[in-house]
């Protein structure tokens, strides 16, 4: 027990002692939570549009009046001939151009029906898209207050986003980058760090000591353990008060399941380490190994369900693919246990798999 | 029963090379300071790594302190000190926090076992804060014999704990092996430096993974088969060439200040020849070296 307990403390005192390591361990997360909360996101904020208004009535200045006032868009020109669009549109700031044609408002109230012309750059087709609906809707809005609901039967969809009304787009990241870092964090951490005893020639003297080699594991694990529960509080933290992102289920489940990723990703981290003899070749496998896949079929920047068959299939082995599920479950549905026992055992079963599998690998002797 | 024993241990890492030992045995008995001497890739390191249990052998039985190598590996770990040829120790932690660590890792205290490494420790002790591996190459290998002393190991295992010291250190070292004795743990040691053969009580020369010979220092240099001689003349490459080119000459080593040959006939001296070499030169007889001895049997 002893012997545990300093081999624990000394493999925080690497860490601590490592610039390097701390920087990794602990900027990556904040850097990746920030990138991601606001720098990468799909959401339309302050989009340049211009307007050209041929009818120059009453409805038109009070639609456009609505433009303005919206957070997603900027008015940059509103006096403009339809030659100019095409101008504006090159020199790549404007991303939406409205038209109005002459008596708008005339044909508004007296057929009950107008025509605007939207027109987008559709160089970032999402873009483009996400643009023309945030433009209808606010025309929508429009069309009801200016005409009344009454005054013509149609049937309007009305549509609800439920967990995410404002379709924002941290609620997605979020959860993705708390796999992310905490899948790739923890498998490079401890899978460089087994494989620097081998290289430094330590793991010769651990070896010929009493000290139980799988002792070694455990002792390895746990400092990592205990900093990357330290890191998921950060993100949490940062998530909630710097991205005003909800978490509307129970914390200590939260907790629970991420305690459960970080084991899945020891796990695996071990298992690296237990196959490779240098820091470089560890290092490598765990990024390339890990980033990749777990970008790609974790879910959140791609959608898993738009993929070809096999890629779908394969998803399934992606630990973070699970806990992505289960964290969007749980962070931002509030749904409890019964909801996702399923992906919790599939993360179990591989975190036992891999434990398995790496205490089998793991060698007593150098050969 | 601190004593070593190997018998016919054969081990290879590629079947199409040649094997990196084979066929070696002998014994080290209770506190014997024991020397494996060999140049770089005779299977020294090989062999420490079989007796500490990190190897397999392919063949062979060896015993540590009495339990087998394969079969009670665990008690070998508990009652041996290793030092690696690599200098082993966690270069981000101090000395102290090494010795600390290795000695909890051990079951035991560095207090308990003081005594046995105050001699080396007090050299250290001035530089107890600094990191392990902002140490000099001297230092680092003191440091490093003191972990591996630490828990009082009945057998010692030094790969190359000399490599990459200087000369100063060196000597201290086998004089800090030489106490380490008194205290009765039984030492092996590596060494590609034949000068510090003498220095232990028996030797095993070993090359391309054979052990060519087993005795103390004394009788192996007794066992040197001829009568040798040590020649100096002013141009020394041109001399070892016509050396070289003379049929009386059997061998000629250039050994720094002198070269030292043995002549085909037991009885002659260099004066039988002397005439006929182009230049002046100074001859004596000499007492063969461990590396005299070394080059004849492998030359042979």
């Amino acid at each position: 027990m002893k012997q545990l307990f300093i081999f624990i403390k000394k493999e925080f005192k690497h860490v601590f002692r490592d610039q390097k390591t701390l920087l990794l361990l602990f900027g990556l997360p904040i850097a990746q939570i920030l990138l991601f909360g606001f720098a990468l996101t799909n959401e339309i904020k302050d989009s340049r549009i211009v307007v050209a208004d041929y009818a120059g009535d009453g409805a038109s200045q009070q639609l456009i009046e609505r433009f303005r006032q919206n957070d997603s868009f900027v008015l940059e020109q509103s006096l403009l001939g339809a030659d100019d669009i095409d101008e504006v549109f090159k020199q790549g700031i404007v991303k939406l151009a409205v038209v109005f044609p002459e008596q708008f408002e005339k044909s508004l109230i007296h057929e009950g029906k107008a025509q605007v012309q939207l027109i987008a750059d559709a160089t970032d087709p999402n873009t483009a898209t996400t643009l023309t609906n945030y433009a209808q809707a606010i025309m929508r809005d429009f069309q009801v207050s200016y005409l009344g609901t009454a005054s013509n039967l149609q049937i309007e969809v009305v549509t609800r986003n439920f967990y995410n009304p404002e379709l924002r787009g941290t609620t997605n990241f979020v959860p993705g980058v708390m796999a992310l870092v905490l899948l790739l964090v923890c498998v490079l951490m401890t899978s460089v760090s087994i494989v620097r005893e081998k290289e430094l020639g330590t793991m010769e003297i651990l070896l010929v000591s009493p000290f139980n080699p799988l002792m070694v594991i455990l002792a390895k694990a746990v400092p990592y353990l205990i900093l990357s529960i330290i890191n998921l509080t950060v993100i949490l933290l940062l998530s909630v008060f710097l991205l005003d992102m909800p978490i509307n289920g129970s914390i200590p489940l939260l907790f629970a399941v991420s305690t459960l990723l970080i084991m899945t990703a020891l796990s695996l981290g071990l298992l690296i380490s237990n196959s490779t003899n240098s820091q470089q070749e560890a290092m490598l496998i765990s990024l390339m190994g890990m980033l990749l896949p777990t970008m790609m079929f974790t879910g959140f920047i791609f959608p898993i369900e738009n993929m070809p068959v096999p890629l779908q299939v394969l998803s399934n082995i992606i630990p973070s693919k699970w806990y992505y599920i289960i964290v969007k479950d749980v962070m931002i549905k509030g749904l409890g246990f019964a909801a996702i026992w399923k992906e919790t055992l599939i993360l179990f079963g591989m975190t036992l798999f891999l434990l398995v599998v790496s205490i089998r690998k793991f060698k007593t002797r150098l050969a | 029963m601190n004593n070593v024993s190997l018998e016919s241990i054969a081990k290879s890492f590629d079947a199409s090379k040649p094997p990196a030992v084979k066929d070696v045995s002998f014994e080290v008995s209770d506190g014997e300071l024991f020397g494996l001497i060999g140049p770089d890739g005779a299977g020294k390191t090989t062999l420490f790594r079989i007796l500490t249990t990190l190897l397999l052998a392919d063949e062979g039985k060896a015993k540590v302190a009495g339990c087998d190598v394969v079969k009670d590996y665990k008690q070998i770990r508990k009652e041996v000190g290793y030092m690696p040829g690599k200098f082993s120790l966690y270069q981000d932690l101090s000395v102290e926090e090494n010795l600390n660590f290795f000695a909890t890792l051990f079951g035991t205290t560095v207090m308990e076992n003081y005594d046995l490494i105050k001699d080396i420790y007090v050299q250290l002790e001035p530089f107890k804060t600094r990191r392990a591996g902002k140490l000099s190459g001297g230092m680092k290998q003191k440091l490093a014999l003191c972990c591996a002393l630490i828990h009082r190991p009945k057998v010692l295992f030094l790969d190359e704990p000399t490599t990459g010291v200087d000369a100063v250190s060196r000597w201290e070292f086998w004089e800090m092996l030489k106490r380490l004795k008194t205290e009765g743990i039984t030492i092996l040691v590596s060494t590609p430096y034949m000068d510090e053969a003498s220095l232990c009580e028996k030797i095993a020369l070993i090359q391309e993974g054979r052990i060519m010979s087993i005795d103390t220092p004394m009788a192996i240099t007794a066992a040197f088969p001829k009568e040798l001689f040590a020649i100096k003349a002013e141009n020394m490459s041109q001399l070892l060439n016509s050396l070289r080119d003379n049929e009386l000459v059997q061998s000629v080593n250039a050994f720094g200040e002198y070269h030292h040959i043995t002549l085909v006939k037991d009885s002659g001296t260099p004066d039988a020849f002397t005439d006929r070499l182009p230049m002046a030169i100074e001859w004596k007889t000499i007492e063969p070296t461990i590396e005299d001895c070394f080059i004849h049997m492998m030359s042979a």
